[in-house]
């Protein structure tokens, strides 16, 4: 996607570009308060719990929020996004123990690593449209997730990477201090969010849409539709990927389980929880699911009716997550107002 | 990896005949689970996520009827019956809500189902392993073919699965009911509109797909072990048949079933850990050549 392309893209569906900068200026301005409120919060609240639900969060936050820029914005249903989850997991926790090089150097490379496995994993995936991308994605997710149980001498099979993820300090940063821990995960949780929302903002962002409403429109007016997915698939993989790295620093090891089709299956779900019209949606979801986890598992035994009931709630009752319900809600009542008002 | 092991079995008449039978009822129990996906796909369009849950509810219902009857016939009867009627209930009353609806919902409606199922199997029958046991008219001595052992029970099986293929095939390209439903996959507007019911199509074909996994999981029970989540690997296998056969396509489910079959029953001799991921692989390989899988229609 060259930058012609995405302009002629962007005026395609008429954004008004003026408006660009001061709107980024506020998301600048939101990430930067949502930073400072998250780590004043074990000032005020010193649970532990509290702190790993937040990092958690983060982790999978993350994930559902690269996966949304597939579903959400492109239209792409990938079953297969928790591999990229799974490899950020698996590259860190063997890159450190392997290799023992320092903290963000490990980072960096994992990322690199995941950039290469998803270009020629989205190169091949992205030609096929609907029902057979999410079963193709799939496939290779589970195909990661065979090689991670039978390649027994590097993985560790299906007791995962044991022994625990060295995490020396760097730059007066130590990660095994659970404290600094949680800032690193707030601070990747943010910028990584903000990042995402450049992208949806982006004229690239919309070109995306545009392909998702229609795209043969989109090649008729010049978008290499192609590129565009493959490019976003590989983006979104990297968010999935530092995700997974968040979790690996967070339990200091890596399981088969990271790579499983559940977590893609869960992330699908908590888009869905979320709602998929508003870039916060899968983050709100996020937090919900985990909230739902945590009490139900502790509640009673048989989570699975109770969870399967919320779901069949949301997904036959109210047809639409829980942000587009606000959304909606929203504007109607601001409506209602504006006619009122007059 | 072990090739030799592989290659030591292909030389083998006896091993042969083994491997090939252990193969094909592999093949034909992912049959009758994938033929039931893929018609449900075809004309209703839907992607059941929860087709494993009629392949356990099979085995159960089987396994019961067997422990308060002592009939084989009786179970697999229960079996197939039985998950035909939940099959009904399930569309008519969750399922035909979303037919308008995109494909995530689907999707999630029956990932909830898949959740709520398991746990139902758990609390009734116990989250234990549980084995049916081979019906006494079956415990006799394996037949030998060219010195390789086949139970006499993998024999009735391969024949009943290659008996419902037949039934089905020919009941769809000759019955006026086939043509009907037929039809209603092509064009329902215009079958509802020359008077025939269509929710009832759907809701029939429906009922016939669970019944078939229900009767995959009846036949399966006396031979495997029963447990609450052992629908999910036989869905996810039956799901790679139909992608490769070509979804909506009965003679392509049979050929996928077969194909996975083959390569699980002589992929477990070369390579014993990585069975699973052969199958994918081959997926994959199917998939990027031929997008629409090997029997599969181009989609407009």
């Amino acid at each position: 996607m060259t930058e012609l392309q995405a302009g002629e893209g962007a005026q395609a569906v008429g954004i008004a570009r003026p408006r660009a900068r001061p709107r980024r200026n506020r998301d600048v301005l939101i990430a930067l308060i949502a930073f400072i409120v998250l780590a004043a919060l074990p000032m005020i609240f010193s649970s532990k719990l509290l702190l790993d639900f937040v990092i958690r969060c983060a982790a999978y936050g993350l994930f559902a929020t690269s996966l949304n820029l597939l579903v959400g914005y492109t239209g792409l249903i990938s079953f297969g996004h928790g591999m990229f989850f799974g490899l950020g997991a698996y590259g860190f926790g063997l890159m450190m123990q392997k290799t023992g090089v320092p903290v963000p150097v490990a980072f960096v490379a994992t990322l690199a690593i995941t950039f290469v496995v998803a270009a020629v994993i989205g190169a091949i995936c992205v030609r096929l449209k609907e029902i057979y991308f999410a079963f193709v994605t799939l496939a290779f997710q589970m195909l990661i997730h065979s090689t991670i149980l039978s390649w027994v001498s590097l993985t560790g099979g299906d007791q995962g990477l044991r022994g625990g993820i060295p995490r020396p300090p760097f730059l007066g940063i130590d990660l095994s201090n659970h404290h600094h821990l949680y800032i690193a995960a707030c601070a990747l949780l943010v910028l990584g969010l903000l990042l995402m929302r450049q992208i949806a903002q982006s004229p690239f962002g919309y070109t995306l849409r545009m392909i998702r409403d229609n795209a043969t429109r989109a090649s008729f007016v010049g978008i290499d539709v192609w590129r565009a997915k493959l490019t976003i698939f590989v983006l979104a993989a990297l968010f999935a990927s530092t995700g997974g790295i968040i979790m690996a620093l967070f339990v200091s090891g890596a399981y088969p389980e990271f790579a499983y089709w559940t977590i893609s299956g869960e992330g699908i779900f908590i888009n869905m929880l979320g709602g998929v019209t508003t870039f916060l949606g899968p983050m709100v979801g996020t937090v919900l699911l985990l909230i739902l986890n945590d009490t139900v598992t502790r509640l009673t035994e048989y989570h699975g009716i109770v969870l399967g009931i919320v779901i069949l709630f949301f997904a036959i009752g109210l047809r639409k997550g829980l942000m587009d319900f606000v959304v909606e809600w929203a504007a109607q009542r601001r409506g209602k107002a504006e006619e009122r008002a007059p | 990896m072990d090739l030799d092991a592989l290659a030591g079995c292909l030389a083998s008449p006896a091993c042969l005949v083994t491997q090939t039978t252990s193969g094909l009822i592999i093949g034909m129990l992912l049959f009758l689970v994938a033929v039931g996906l893929t018609l449900i796909f075809g004309v209703l369009k839907v992607v059941n996520f929860s087709h494993g849950a009629f392949y356990m509810f099979g085995a159960y219902f089987a396994m019961t009827a067997y422990q308060f009857t002592g009939s084989f016939a009786l179970a697999m009867l229960c079996g197939a019956a039985g998950t035909a009627i939940l099959g009904l209930i399930f569309e008519r009353v969750f399922m035909s809500r979303v037919y308008g609806a995109d494909v995530l919902m689907q999707l999630l409606v029956c990932y909830a189902f898949v959740l709520i199922f398991d746990d139902v199997v758990r609390m009734i029958w116990g989250p234990e392993f549980k084995s049916m046991g081979m019906p006494s008219a079956f415990q006799v001595p394996p037949l030998f073919i060219v010195g390789g052992v086949v139970p006499p029970y993998y024999l009735l099986l391969i024949g009943v699965a290659l008996a419902a293929a037949v039934v089905l095939g020919l009941g769809l390209a000759r019955s006026r009911i086939g043509k009907v439903i037929r039809a209603a996959a092509h064009n329902p507007g215009m079958v509802s509109a020359l008077g025939i019911n269509t929710g009832l199509i759907y809701g029939g074909v429906f009922a016939l797909g669970g019944m078939l996994a229900g009767l995959a999981g009846a036949l399966a029970a006396p031979v495997r072990s029963l447990t609450p989540g052992m629908g999910f690997s036989v869905l996810i296998e039956s799901f790679i048949v139909t992608v490769i056969g070509g979804m909506g396509s009965i003679l392509g489910a049979l050929i996928g079933a077969l194909l996975i079959g083959l390569i699980r029953s002589f992929g477990s001799l070369g390579f014993p850990l990585f069975t699973e991921g052969l199958m994918y692989l081959f997926m994959v390989i199917v998939l990027v050549s031929r997008p629409t899988g090997l029997f599969g229609k181009e989609v407009a």
